[in-house]
């Protein structure tokens, strides 16, 4: 059962084959056997989880149920979720149940999903291999001695290890996309603006969207549909015509044009990624879609651009772990100046404490000018050169990573090796275009490998339905560690 | 060394909305400590703010009543700095593009008109509250005021006394009250002005370094604090000295102000666009839709009563100082078409004066306009003398015989004799019972015919009237 795709477990809980308490059990079992080695989920409240079901069971029973009705789903625990710990990786946050639910929570909760758990992830999402969380490293299910990418690293370990057949991620630089490729699973990030950032703890707030991590382009479109839709608690929340986002997903390729960067097919990409996406364009040709070069002549700028923005809205959307209203607070201190210092400097860990002071740097009195506007018109530069390309393409493919997951250790003392793992995937988030990843091969070591492919705004529905078709004709997206 | 004194106010007017700018609870004032802070005011993680229109609106209001530039778009921007009693650690003000940008307010200051130009007005949230007291050493926080919507009116550097100042700082007040976007309630802090105050020597341009002096909470204390610091600037600069850029605060309890910060240890506050608001943007549609609800704005109220009833440029500006107090004359004339003055007089005299005495707003004045025209009235047909009419008001004020006037007229009988044979009857037997005075009016004392009036009078406890009591008697002495 823990093998089959979210689709296959959606019919037969409709056929009533099996029921959501026994799905539901089955994967709370795989997380209490398993979870202590991957170390995948922060929180598991089987108390919750059983009690969702149950009321599924009756939804399903009555026929009330949809697609995703009975579903465990695995929550990133940068999400809000009421009664639940939600610590977004963080000391700051080790002690914080939240109140209310996220916009992202109520959709599934609305859906009759499951909330499974809440999964490890890089402190407030910041980190590429998962190494950075307060409640320890997250193992690579395909090599224990590999990260298994980040900041998601737990979302796309969890689903990888069929701990869970479906998980929530955000991505504010890659942190869907990278685990997903890392552990040889699909992940989509939407355009900016689609999914509700309401009770999604903020990162980087223009760049941050979440998305859903799952075995296939078929399964996503199923939890797309779910975590889509306005939210006006959100003012960056987009009023988009619902669409079916399966509804293209049979849809033939035939005279696809698909867009191939040459800054993407430079230097930096590793011999074994080169070889599998080129292999996978050889699919794709078969389909009947052409490949032709463009050029992305700023989307280099990418990583610079990002590490200026992404750090400068961190710094202030950090400043409310103060230790005033909830959360962590050091023991103890002299006086209120005296608490914040100490409180922030126990409360973060090194990688945030670095990404807070770049941010407060670079918008510092007499350096804004020559880092935050400079970057942010770079980043329409960015985002000129992706819409002049797709005058000439349908879609854009590369290597979502440069390489497949390195060890764990490996990068953990270079931010800024580990900064360029994003390399591929930053771009999406400056632009707000949608971009996901999905599983091609292996490559040195066994390990996985990610296609990127990415859209214009508001082309997922045409985005799944290339991955579907590509995950048609091939079987890596089935290939299982366990 | 004769020296000038420059002030720019900066004043804080809370907007008058249901709910915070940037969320669903309520503003309301004086609830207990953070029953009024939802998990937006509190900052959890992973909340966003949503910006409330009405408090948008409302700055349009202003800006349209000013003839300031609509901004559009303009930017939210954070001002990053910690406080306890700032939750998220920014609060959401607006930098470099704020939705008002210009615009001009006359005052009246020592009877000439004057323009002070704005700068600017922008939205922000306010923060929290610090409690230091009754919490053994620590502090507690509330929260009900964080995000209560603010405008903030920037002046320029206009004003030239402290009671200029002053008067703009009332002006802006009225302002603000009578198109409907803030309370002005000062205690409750709805309206609170931060100045700037340098010295200059007379007849220079270049300004001096300023001082800007903290939260002004009454007329008074602005006054006080800018005379204060003015006086403070001047005895340094003329001992040689030379002025701090700082900020300062005004001790009411000794007079004086004294620095709170000095512009080296100034915040760098790291402002720049909130990415979680998009640039707000105004159609021209909404602004005209704001445009036409406007109400007739003060000075233009004050340049109608001159030019159509004739009234002073003081009486104007009083009957103006509120729109309750304009809308009140207003009702009283429609009714009283022909006794403007009458009725101005009245309202300037008689109304505001109890009014005040009771410490009542004139929307809870006891008599209503359209009693007061009736009361009026009976003046302007010589039912009663003006005396008369004062102790009718304050039957009315009491609220005896369901304020009718003509039947505490009645009850008092302070009906005025205004029968020409009765009021001779009377001045035949007032004559004849002087005739000492008689001989001395007719001898050429003029004195001696006031005299003889204020005996009629008395004879007959005020009612004659006076006039016919003046014509007849003057007959039958010259007669």
């Amino acid at each position: 059962m823990f093998n089959a795709s979210l689709k296959q477990l959606s019919i037969q809980l409709a056929e009533k084959k099996i029921s959501s308490t026994e799905l539901t059990t089955e994967f709370l079992q795989r997380i209490k056997q398993f979870n202590p080695e991957y170390n995948a989920f922060i929180t598991v409240n089987e108390e919750i989880s059983l009690a969702q079901a149950k009321v599924a069971d009756k939804m399903l029973a009555t026929g009330q149920a949809g697609p995703l009705t009975g579903i465990p789903i695995a929550q990133k625990d940068i999400f809000c979720a009421r009664g639940w710990l939600t610590t977004c990786g963080s000391k700051m946050l080790s002690n914080f149940v939240s109140p209310y639910d996220a916009g992202v929570i109520e959709r599934f909760n609305q859906a009759g999903a499951i909330n499974i758990g809440k999964t490890n992830m890089d402190e407030f999402a910041m980190g590429s291999s998962n190494e950075t969380s307060y409640f320890g490293m997250v193992k690579n299910p395909w090599d224990i001695a590999a990260v298994p990418g980040g900041s998601s690293g737990g979302a796309a370990c969890a689903v990888a290890a069929r701990l869970a057949p479906a998980a929530t991620g955000t991505d504010t630089g890659g942190s869907i996309r990278q685990p997903a490729a890392l552990c040889g699973i699909s992940g989509i990030k939407p355009t900016y603006g689609l999914v509700s950032r309401y009770g999604m703890i903020a990162f980087a707030s223009s760049l941050d969207q979440g998305g859903p991590m799952a075995k296939s382009a078929e399964d996503l479109a199923l939890l797309l549909n779910v975590m889509i839709g306005f939210d006006p608690r959100d003012s960056t929340s987009l009023q988009h015509d619902a669409e079916d986002c399966a509804q293209d997903l049979q849809k033939p390729l035939a005279g696809l044009r698909i867009g191939l960067p040459k800054e993407y097919f430079a230097e930096g990409m590793s011999q074994d990624v080169a070889s599998a996406i080129e292999k996978a364009l050889v699919e794709y040709r078969k389909l009947g879609a052409q490949t032709i070069e463009v050029s992305l002549p700023n989307a280099p700028l990418s990583i610079p651009v990002y590490y200026v923005l992404a750090p400068a809205e961190a710094s202030s959307n950090l400043s409310r772990f103060d230790g005033v209203r909830y959360g962590y607070r050091a023991p103890a201190y002299s006086d209120l100046a005296d608490m914040y210092r100490k409180t922030r400097t126990q409360g973060f860990g090194a990688e945030v404490k670095r990404r807070i002071l770049i941010g407060t740097y670079v918008l510092s009195h007499g350096y804004y000018d020559a880092y935050y506007i400079k970057a942010q018109k770079l980043r329409r530069l960015i985002a000129q050169d992706f819409t002049e390309a797709y005058k000439r393409c349908d879609i854009i493919m590369g290597p979502t990573t440069p390489t497949v997951a390195f060890n764990l250790g490996e990068k953990s003392g270079d931010p800024i090796q580990m900064y360029l793992s994003d390399i591929y995937t930053s771009a999406a988030n400056l632009t707000g275009m949608p971009a996901m990843s999905i599983p091609i091969g292996f490559g040195d070591k066994n390990r996985p490998i990610g296609l990127h492919i990415m859209g214009n705004y508001f082309k997922e529905a045409q985005m799944l339905n290339i991955a579907h078709q590509y995950q048609l004709v091939t079987d890596w997206h089935l290939k299982s560690p366990v | 060394m004769q020296w000038e004194i420059v002030i720019g106010l900066e004043v804080h007017a809370q907007l008058s909305t249901q709910s915070k700018i940037f969320s669903g609870a309520s503003t309301a004032y004086g609830s207990p400590p953070n029953t009024q802070a939802c998990v937006i005011d509190l900052a959890l993680p992973g909340v966003l703010p949503v910006l409330n229109k009405g408090a948008v609106e409302r700055a349009i209001k202003f800006g349209l009543s000013v003839g300031a530039k609509i901004n559009s778009p303009s930017i939210f921007a954070r001002k990053n700095y910690f406080y306890p009693d700032l939750p998220k650690g920014y609060q959401i003000s607006q930098f470099e593009l704020p939705v008002v940008q210009g615009g001009n307010i006359q005052i009246q200051a020592d009877g000439e008109e004057k323009n002070i130009r704005l700068t600017r007005a922008h939205l922000e949230e306010d923060a929290g509250k610090s409690l230091h007291e009754d919490f053994h050493g620590m502090s507690g926080i509330d929260l009900n005021r964080a995000g209560t919507p603010l405008l903030e009116i920037v002046s320029e550097p206009d004003m030239r006394s402290s009671a200029e100042a002053v008067v703009y700082a009332k002006t802006l007040h009225a302002l603000v009250r009578w198109i409907g976007i803030c309370d002005g309630n000062m205690q409750e802090g709805s309206f609170r002005c931060d100045a700037n105050v340098s010295v200059r020597p007379y007849g220079t341009e270049k300004l001096g370094t300023r001082c800007e002096i903290k939260n002004l909470n009454s007329f008074r204390f602005l006054e006080k604090a800018i005379d204060y610091e003015a006086r403070r600037q001047i005895e340094i600069l003329e001992d040689g000295g030379i002025i701090r850029q700082e900020t300062r605060l005004y001790d009411a309890s000794k007079d004086e102000t004294r620095t709170m910060r000095t512009k080296e240890d100034a915040n760098d506050y790291r402002y720049f666009p909130d990415p979680d608001l998009l640039p707000l943007e105004i159609s021209a549609n909404w602004i005209d839709q704001v445009q036409s609800v406007l109400p007739e704005l003060p000075q233009a109220r004050r340049d109608r009563y001159m030019s159509e009833f004739a009234l002073s440029a003081y009486d104007a500006s009083v009957l103006t100082s509120s729109r309750e107090t304009a809308d009140y004359f207003e009702s009283t004339i429609k009714q009283l078409p022909a006794q403007v003055k009458l009725c101005a007089n009245w309202i300037m005299g008689e109304i505001n004066g109890q009014l005040n005495k009771e410490g009542l707003e004139i929307t809870a004045c006891p008599v209503t306009p359209s009693q007061l025209a009736a009361l009026l009235e009976r003046i302007s047909d010589d039912t009663i003398s003006g005396k008369a009419a004062k102790a009718v008001f304050e039957s009315m004020w009491n609220g005896e015989l369901e304020k009718n006037v003509d039947a505490i007229i009645a009850a008092k009988g302070l009906k005025q004799i205004s029968d020409d044979s009765a009021i001779e009857k009377l001045v035949d037997q007032v004559l004849a019972a002087n005739e000492q005075q008689v001989a001395d009016y007719r001898n050429g004392k003029e004195k001696a015919f006031n005299s003889l009036v204020g005996q009629i009078m008395k004879a007959t406890q005020g009612k004659a009237n006076p006039a016919q009591v003046n014509t007849i008697l003057k007959k039958k002495l010259e007669g």
